[in-house]
């Protein structure tokens, strides 16, 4: 088992170091073969841990690969932690990754730099697989931060396209102020439990539980900030601490915004970094982090706070976006949304649900459209398309299934439903039926979140393939259905689509939870969330359907039966329309808070502060009443080194001389 | 332990090679071949030699090790060399880091050679024998004279304001070293000895420790360079020659930071301990303010030079945080940063030997005729932002624990640090590598010689390396760190158990 884990990890790294230092020598094909090889042999093997680990008998293993950082008592190595949770991401990430290494070799076939491309995709899998396999904060974060190169370096792929270099650097940029956060929260945690290890972390945790009838003002434990908290204060700010790197990773609101300009990179990295593995690390995180989580109320109501505005706010930013590719992004970021919810209320279960059938049904819908930009020539814009569905029927249906798997179609109070379905009505009934103080609000919020989603997806697939083409003649001429490489990652990933829910949802937040899990994930005794969700009266159960069929109808109405109702309710609200077509305006908000001050105040501290300032009255002005006695004594090439060294020599020879006559004494 | 005296050898080696030099003439294109030849090879063999110190070192033993110890002049004064876990990494990189300054001066230096290459010995002589001497008249002769050298290079080789550069130079260290001939003098004057091992064991009077502290922190704070005297470093950067560039970045640097290591710290605990807020409050400004100020430069040079002062303030940082962490990722940033400041500066000199400028707006486009070097120049660059996986990162985030552990605020600023070090590094590296490439001057550029691979690709090798296995570095360093630390502590504890007894 420890062979096959190495193998999971490191073939995808191996790939990478080939493709990327030989690429050019073996050619284009052998670097796809290459790592797209390796990428089938490590999603077998996944899945092979996943029945074994997740499914199976088998407990948590570990694997010890060496030693990193030791200093004093700071200990992080290179190691391996597989438990359920781990096991659910293998298959998550390795299935999608194999899935769009495989669909590149047709999207990717005109571009030149393809062995750079497929070893992009392998570096990131290999930092991926490095993040959700790590045993230590230290090794999470530099899976972290290796997802974030592998980030950088795909949105600007093609490095020629100056918005493409701005994303990428925006993109890595935005997750440092995240990860700022994340590595003061290791530093916490090492303060705090004198270690970073999760074995050691989980064991303490539960010493850290606010004491029964215990009133406030514990001893305190950490001076943080200026304050001094006591154990359950302290659990609560690393907690916050944490929640901020997460917040950047998954695109969470205040720190999403790098994630619609990444659409920027080419279409299969949309689907792979940006929809279902690397924005979802955040929620890894918590998850992973939920002994610490568990036992802090109030960052978790922060932690669902942040979540449902965000699946609130990106929803009502997408129900008006024209780009197909910005249309799934904000749909993304709106589902991570989600995720935090259910985690915040303490379903931790379903959240890791949700991101186990949002991978499927959205690298779907990215893979989709990449197969609709593909046939329509590189349009991206869903206003030049519409009428598509007959000449590219196979990719119409897949988008279909993944429209209805995202939608959540399916009939409350049976088993029969799309994956979205059993995901995300677990989570909008576990808010609910949750003891949150911000329960009903995030309820609301969530559920009208899903019928903007269910309006916008609707949207997506009434504009580009119903209604009349709007197209140009020459691209409706050419456009074609995609091969088969593309296509049949395509056919896998909607039975994923359609089943992952039906199949799973006894195992992760239901009857065989317990045995699933294997305490992967922690929830205190009184957390009865898994039994009481059930129990939601049944207008909660029933407001998620109603809210999906009432976006259906909205969105045919207004995209089939009369199209100018869309033109017209734009027009009569102009601001409200404008709002959110500039995505509430956040760009040019910081814009005007962070990037254009911080541009000032450099320049300001350059021209003024060590120019004007320390240059002025230091050197320069000693300098120049120097410069007067000196020109005229010798020429200014030389003239300073032998005045240096001629006082550094009479310095010598005074102490050589004093320390001979101080020991004649 | 071998017999024969290995650290006089790995000082005093190049001076084999000056010797040589002055033999030769550089009037023929063999002469000026021979010349790089014997300077390689003389480098080289250094860098072996310091090798088998690093091999025989024993990193169980925290004192000094490889002891030589000669009366000089019957003053009081020896001739005393010896290095421990604090030292003997730096004496390694100083070496290494010399042949690629002659391999970097190949093609580019013109006129002069032979004293050029001279110059760069005898610079090598004395920045070894900086950290490998135990007696503080030793320490303070290598330490000043390792700057004529540099000023010669700079001064005769740099570029069009090479005077006011050397010049700014001079004047910063000038103040600095006066004060700390006056300090060494009071201190023999107090202890009686010269001899840095007793000195470490010497208890200076509480009073006095102030006055000696500020005395060789206003030496050293030049050296780092500290905010706010860190104005010559841009100037003196972008005027110097590659190489110098290289040897300023890497190893000078250094001088500052290995004494706050080998003086303040150990010598004037009490002292250090008063002033560590106000190092700290000078190494957060350091790192926002010139993180700041890198980012709007539109010469490579000065922007990756104010991106070495930010860098310096997380080893002032870590090195008054006075703990575990903080120490050994101090050691751990500087050699890094020897590493990667030298390799981005010789990533400058490759391009500014092909195009002959260093701005910014004059590049765009490098990575399609140029894919090697971006490779290599993005290594260099994730390593300069600390990236994971890279030795930058190591360094940052153990200076950056052992700031918290001392200070939670300090922590916060500094690690805003690593914001701001990512707009800065990947805005250059956009305006310069990506992009289409438009500039006609730019079109015909070459990539990467095999001279070039030589010098670069083993600096990637080692940085990532390094960012994957420090364990090297930091088992050298732990027990003399330790007993740095315990000493430390014991220091400060002893003191407040008198005030409060007194009371």
């Amino acid at each position: 088992m420890n062979a096959i884990i190495q193998a999971i990890v490191f073939l995808p790294l191996i790939g990478f170091l080939i493709a990327g230092l030989f690429g050019t020598s073996i050619g284009a094909k052998a670097s796809e073969y290459v790592t797209t090889g390796f990428m089938v042999i490590v999603a077998v093997l996944s899945w092979f841990v996943f029945f074994n680990v997740a499914l199976g008998e088998t407990e948590m293993i570990r694997v010890t690969v060496m030693r990193w950082i030791q200093s004093g008592s700071f200990d992080a190595e290179w190691a391996f932690r597989v438990d359920t949770l781990t096991a659910v991401m293998f298959v998550v990430v390795n299935t999608v990754s194999c899935l769009v290494h495989v669909y590149s070799i047709g999207y990717m076939h005109h571009d030149p730099n393809r062995p750079r491309f497929f070893a992009y995709l392998s570096l990131f899998t290999f930092a991926m697989l490095m993040l959700i396999t790590s045993d230590n904060l230290l090794q999470m974060f530099f899976g972290w931060e290796g997802v974030g190169l592998a980030s950088y370096l795909l949105i600007g792929f093609w490095y020629k396209k100056p918005s493409a270099n701005a994303a990428a650097i925006k993109a890595f940029i935005v997750n440092r102020v995240g990860d700022f956060g994340f590595a003061l929260g290791i530093f916490g945690v090492f303060v705090l439990f004198g270690s970073i290890s999760f074995e050691t972390i989980f064991a303490t945790a539960a010493s850290y539980l606010p004491a029964e009838g215990a009133t406030e003002g514990g001893e305190a434990v950490i001076n943080l900030f200026g304050m001094h908290l006591d154990k359950p204060h302290a659990v609560t700010a690393i907690c916050l601490l944490l929640f901020m790197g997460a917040m950047g990773k998954s695109a969470q609101f205040l720190l999403h915004t790098w994630l619609p300009d990444a659409m920027e990179g080419p279409t299969p990295v949309s689907a792979l970094i940006h929809a279902a593995t690397m924005v979802t690390a955040g929620v890894f995180l918590v998850a992973r982090m939920s002994p610490l989580f568990e036992l802090t109320e109030d960052a978790r109501t922060v932690v669902v706070l942040i979540g449902a505005v965000t699946a609130f706010f990106a929803a009502t930013v997408g129900l008006v976006q024209n780009d197909i590719k910005r249309v799934i992004a904000y749909s993304t970021c709106s589902q991570l949304g989600y995720m935090f919810v259910a985690l915040g209320v303490g379903a931790y279960g379903a959240g890791i649900f949700h991101l186990f059938t949002h991978a499927f049904f959205k690298a779907l819908l990215f893979l989709g459209a990449g197969s609709v930009i593909h046939a329509v020539d590189g349009e991206q814009d869903m206003r030049f398309m519409g009428g598509l569905r007959r000449h590219i029927p196979w990719t119409y249906w897949m988008m279909f299934i993944g429209t209805i798997a995202l939608t959540g179609v399916g009939i409350p109070g049976t088993v029969i439903g799309t994956a979205g379905f059993f995901s995300k009505d677990a989570i909008i009934e576990s808010t609910f039926a949750s003891h949150s103080v911000l329960s009903g609000f995030a309820f609301s919020l969530l559920v009208i979140a899903a019928l903007f989603t269910s309006f916008y997806s609707w949207r997506l697939t009434f504009m580009t393939f119903h209604g009349t083409p709007r197209a140009s003649h020459e691209v409706m001429h050419h456009v074609h259905e995609s091969p088969q490489v593309m296509l049949v990652p395509l056919y896998l990933l909607g039975a994923g689509a359609l089943l992952a829910g039906f199949l799973f949802h006894d195992y992760f937040f239901g009857h065989d939870y317990n045995h699933f899990w294997q305490g992967a994930l922690f929830t205190l005794p009184e957390n009865e969330l898994l039994e009481e969700y059930h129990h939601v009266p049944l207008w909660v159960k029933w407001s998620p359907f109603c809210a999906m069929a009432l976006g259906l109808i909205t969105a045919w109405y207004m995209y089939i039966r009369s199209p100018e109702t869309p033109k017209y309710l734009a027009n009569q609200h102009r601001v409200l329309y404008q709002f959110l077509l500039n995505k509430w305006y956040f760009d040019e908000i910081y814009d005007f808070l962070f990037v254009r001050p911080a541009k000032r105040l450099g320049t300001f501290l350059w021209k003024e502060g060590d120019g004007r300032v320390i240059d002025g009255f230091g050197p320069n002005g000693i300098a120049a009443r120097v410069m007067d006695v000196t020109d005229r004594v010798v020429r200014l090439q030389t003239g300073y080194l032998y005045h240096y060294a001629f006082v550094m020599l009479i310095g010598i020879a005074a102490l050589v001389t004093w320390m001979m006559l101080g020991s004649s004494f | 332990m071998t017999d024969w005296p290995i650290l006089s050898a790995v000082t005093f080696l190049p001076l084999a090679g000056v010797v040589v030099l002055l033999l030769m003439r550089e009037d023929s294109a063999a002469g000026r071949r021979n010349i790089l030849n014997v300077s390689l090879f003389t480098t080289i063999v250094t860098f072996l030699v310091s090798l088998w110190v690093w091999w025989d070192f024993d990193y169980a033993n925290p004192g000094f090790q490889m002891i030589e110890k000669h009366a000089w002049l019957g003053t009081g004064i020896s001739y005393h060399l010896g290095v421990d876990g604090i030292s003997v990494l730096f004496v390694v990189l100083s070496a290494f880091l010399m042949p690629f300054c002659v391999l970097a001066s190949w093609l580019t230096i013109e006129k002069r050679l032979k004293a050029y290459m001279i110059a760069f010995l005898l610079l090598e002589v004395f920045m070894v024998g900086v950290f490998v001497s135990l007696d503080i008249v030793l320490f303070y002769v290598f330490f000043e004279a390792g700057l004529i050298p540099m000023f010669i290079i700079i001064g005769v080789w740099g570029g069009k304001d090479r005077v006011y550069a050397s010049y700014k130079f001079f004047l910063y260290t000038l103040l600095g070293s006066v004060l700390m001939l006056l300090a060494i003098m009071a201190m023999y004057w107090q202890a009686g000895t010269t001899d840095m091992v007793e000195l470490l064991a010497y208890n200076f009077p509480r009073q006095m420790q102030t006055w000696l502290w500020l005395a060789f922190f206003a030496s050293f704070a030049v050296k780092m360079p500290m905010w706010p005297v860190h104005t010559w470093l841009p100037d003196a950067h972008v005027q110097a020659p590659t190489a110098g560039s290289v040897i300023l970045a890497g190893i000078l640097l250094k001088l500052g930071g290995y004494g706050f290591l080998r003086f303040s710290l150990p010598m004037f605990p009490l002292a250090s301990e008063y002033f560590a807020p106000m190092v700290f409050s000078l190494s957060i400004v350091a790192i926002i303010y010139t993180s700041l100020v890198a980012m709007m430069q539109s010469d490579i040079k000065k922007l990756i030079a104010y991106s070495s002062v930010a860098h310096m303030g997380y080893v002032t940082m870590g090195i008054f945080a006075a703990n575990t962490q903080g120490v050994q990722g101090a050691i751990f940033q500087m050699l890094s940063h020897g590493i990667v400041s030298g390799a981005l500066f010789l990533c400058v000199g490759v391009v500014y030997d092909r195009t002959h400028t260093r701005e910014i707006s004059a590049y765009g486009g490098l990575v399609n005729n140029m894919p090697k070097y971006a490779v290599a120049f993005m290594v260099f660059t994730m390593a300069n932002v600390g990236l994971p996986g890279t030795s930058g990162f190591v360094g940052e985030i153990t200076t950056l624990l052992g700031a918290f552990r001392a200070n939670t605020w300090v922590a916060f600023f500094a690690t805003s640090g690593v914001i701001l070090s990512a707009c800065y590094a990947l805005w250059l590296y956009r305006r310069v590598i990506f992009g289409a490439l438009e500039k006609d001057s730019l079109k015909s550029l070459l990539d990467l010689s095999g001279r070039e691979k030589a010098i670069l690709y083993p600096l990637v090798v080692l940085t990532i390396f390094f960012g994957v296995y420090p364990a090297p570095v930091f088992d050298a360093t732990a027990a003399s760190v330790d007993l740095l630390v315990n000493n430390y502590t014991a220091a400060v504890q002893a003191a407040q158990d008198v005030a409060l007894s007194a009371k």
